[in-house]
């Protein structure tokens, strides 16, 4: 086990920014931790890399007290949103900053120090532009730089801040898959930090959800979305629809027709269930949930419906382009059967 | 995002308000300016060369570069010190203590120097004290110095903590976590990003030391040869009716100012694009 965090809690003043949080990871392991802002994470982050201490619990990495290190002795590899690069540094002296303050004893020699930035610049595919400065790169080009200064220190653990807050949609897609590809090259567990649910699930090996300086659930991105364990993780991964309906053993029962109703707990009777946008049915004639069609919008692959019933609720529904909805125009009626449903 | 340059003015109304502005600034900056040459020049070159190569007016001109010397660079440290901890740490109190460094812009710089005299003077609170350990703050350099410091505290600091306010602490964080030492943050990241804007405010701080008249003024004793910055030699030669050795003391002052101003305004070109890089970052 490489990171242990043990019952951590942190108060600023009276408001609890953590509150007992544990979580583990592995050696060479990749892990987000996901949630809205003001769940914690950042300040999880910040205790990790030194910047904080925590009021109570540990924090142990490969057996050793990390709590007892200074920031500047963890060895943590560091990436900020705001890139943080040394704004009066070319890219290459900022890469070797980390090497150029070690102390007399430690510091590799200057050829050696060049070597590893021309390694690091080549990972990076920026090999050209060494004698740059920030200000003249590109947001996802200072990204990677500043990748590259933190991977020049040989980190223990590399810890990102929402690295891609400030790219745009396009930029930030093609990042994500160039840091998984860099992290499965070097090896080095990495802790990620980000508010936004695809990233973290597209990204990690397993993702810590915090909610309100909780964890609410830890498990692989698959295991998170096939069996969310409270409604949060729920709505939070993803588009959510309420209906009401009676549940017993497993299957949650409407006004005339049926559907499996995944659940953490046995739960039975009256109870509010949601169900995901592709996991519901639509047809011209009852059983089902009476609707209006109040938009239809192509996205990507699928066609995107918004439902208003008769008492004002809106549904969001998916279908494939070639299906039952594909005829529909606004202001049609339709009935919408959940297929699947979960309960919390 | 590109300004648009400004026309010139076409509509008569338009024209009427530049030639107002134009010929105020020749009658109340212009003017004066080249009264003070007209007067130091008006006996001809030899006296206003010997009025200024005489005893009194070296001494004044020696002790004003001397006081500058030593109060500058103490305020400079004092300013990257107070807008160190003004931006980068919270602590309660912070905007009281923001509001009195900002005091010695709006006290009158005579009550600066009369606090030092009540403090220092023979009658002062420490008077006996130093009386009896023969030491001279009053009437003397050590008095002329603090009284330089003072009027010229908020110079630096004030230009500083704005920029660093906008610059934030990631850089430095980020050099914490690579292994920096507290002194290689400060050397090799925080002083090159605020160096522009810490020469800028000494500039400023070293304009207003050398010019400082009131508080001096108190605090000096008027001594010749002794205890008389530049411009209190000027007043003591003007009172006298020398208005050659006044005036030429006076081109003096008005040089130096000029010179802190051409700097000025070089940096400030610099400055403003250094900055405009930052704002991109």
């Amino acid at each position: 086990m490489s990171l242990v965090v043990k019952n951590i809690t942190k108060c600023f003043s009276d408001f609890a920014a953590l509150n007992d949080v544990s979580f583990q990871a592995e050696p060479g392991e990749f892990l987000a931790l996901l949630g809205p802002s003001g769940s914690g994470k950042t300040t999880l982050l910040r205790l990790l890399a030194g910047l904080d201490q925590p009021d109570t619990g540990s924090v142990e990495f490969d057996g050793a007290d990390y709590l007892k290190l200074s920031a500047r002795d963890r060895r943590i590899g560091m990436v900020f949103q705001s890139y943080a690069l040394f704004r009066h540094m070319t890219v290459a002296q900022n890469i070797a900053f980390g090497l150029n303050v070690r102390p007399a004893k430690e510091r590799p020699s200057k050829a050696e120090i060049a070597a590893t930035v021309q390694r690091l610049l080549k990972l990076i595919q920026l090999e050209d532009l060494g004698k740059r400065y920030p200000s003249q790169l590109s947001g996802g080009q200072r990204q990677r730089v500043a990748l590259a200064r933190a991977l020049a220190i040989s980190p223990r653990m590399l810890l990102l801040d929402e690295p891609f807050g400030a790219l745009d949609a396009l930029v930030r897609k093609d990042l994500r898959r160039w840091l998984r590809k860099i992290h499965d090259e070097t090896g080095v567990t990495t802790i990620f930090v980000t508010h936004d649910q695809e990233e973290a699930l597209d990204l990690a090996d397993r993702v810590v959800v915090l909610k309100d300086g909780q964890i609410e659930q830890i498990g692989k991105p698959l295991e998170l979305y096939r069996h969310p364990q409270s409604a949060f993780v729920f709505e939070f991964l993803g588009t959510s629809n309420e209906v009401p309906a009676t549940v017993s053993d497993g299957v949650a029962s409407f006004d005339g027709f049926t559907a499996p109703a995944v659940s953490p707990k046995a739960l039975s009777g009256a109870q509010t269930v949601r169900f995901r946008p592709f996991d519901a049915q639509l047809s011209p004639t009852g059983p089902g949930f009476e609707a209006k069609v109040l938009s239809l919008l192509p996205a990507g692959s699928s066609l995107r419906l918004e439902l208003q019933t008769p008492d004002g609720k809106v549904f969001e529904t998916q279908h494939a382009h070639e299906s039952e909805a594909s005829d529909l125009k606004l202001g049609d009626t339709v009935f919408v059967r959940p297929s699947k449903v979960y309960v919390f | 995002m590109k300004v648009r340059a400004p026309e010139a003015p076409k509509s008569f109304p338009a024209f009427v308000l530049l030639a107002f502005a134009v010929l105020w600034m020749a009658l109340v900056i212009l003017l004066p300016l080249v009264n003070v040459l007209a007067e130091a020049f008006k006996q001809g070159v030899a006296p206003y060369l010997s009025s200024i190569v005489q005893p009194d007016a070296l001494s004044a001109i020696r002790l004003t570069l001397l006081v500058a010397a030593i109060a500058v660079p103490l305020n400079a440290v004092f300013g990257i010190a107070a807008a160190w901890c003004f931006t980068r740490f919270d602590f309660p109190l912070k905007g009281l203590l923001l509001s009195i460094l900002d005091l010695p812009f709006t006290i009158s710089p005579v009550i600066s120097g009369i606090v030092w005299v009540l403090l220092f003077g023979a009658h002062g609170w420490f008077g006996a004290f130093l009386q009896a350990n023969d030491i001279k703050i009053i009437y003397a350099l050590p008095g002329l110095v603090i009284a330089t410091i003072l009027v010229t505290l908020p110079f630096v600091a004030r230009e500083l903590i704005p920029l660093m306010q906008d610059q934030g602490t990631d850089e430095e964080i980020a050099a914490v976590t690579l292994g920096a030492s507290g002194w290689d943050v400060f050397f090799r990241v925080t002083l090159p990003n605020i160096k522009w804007a810490l020469t800028y405010g000494v500039l400023l701080c070293t304009a207003r030391a050398m010019g400082e008249f009131g508080a001096v003024s108190v605090v000096s004793g008027h001594i010749r040869g002794l205890t008389n910055t530049l411009p209190l030699h000027i007043e003591v030669l003007y009172n006298e009716y020398d208005s050659v050795g006044a005036f030429a003391a006076a081109t003096l002052l008005a040089g130096l100012a000029l010179v802190t101003l051409v700097l000025k305004s070089l940096l400030e070109w610099r400055f403003a694009d250094e900055l405009a890089a930052h704002r991109r970052h």
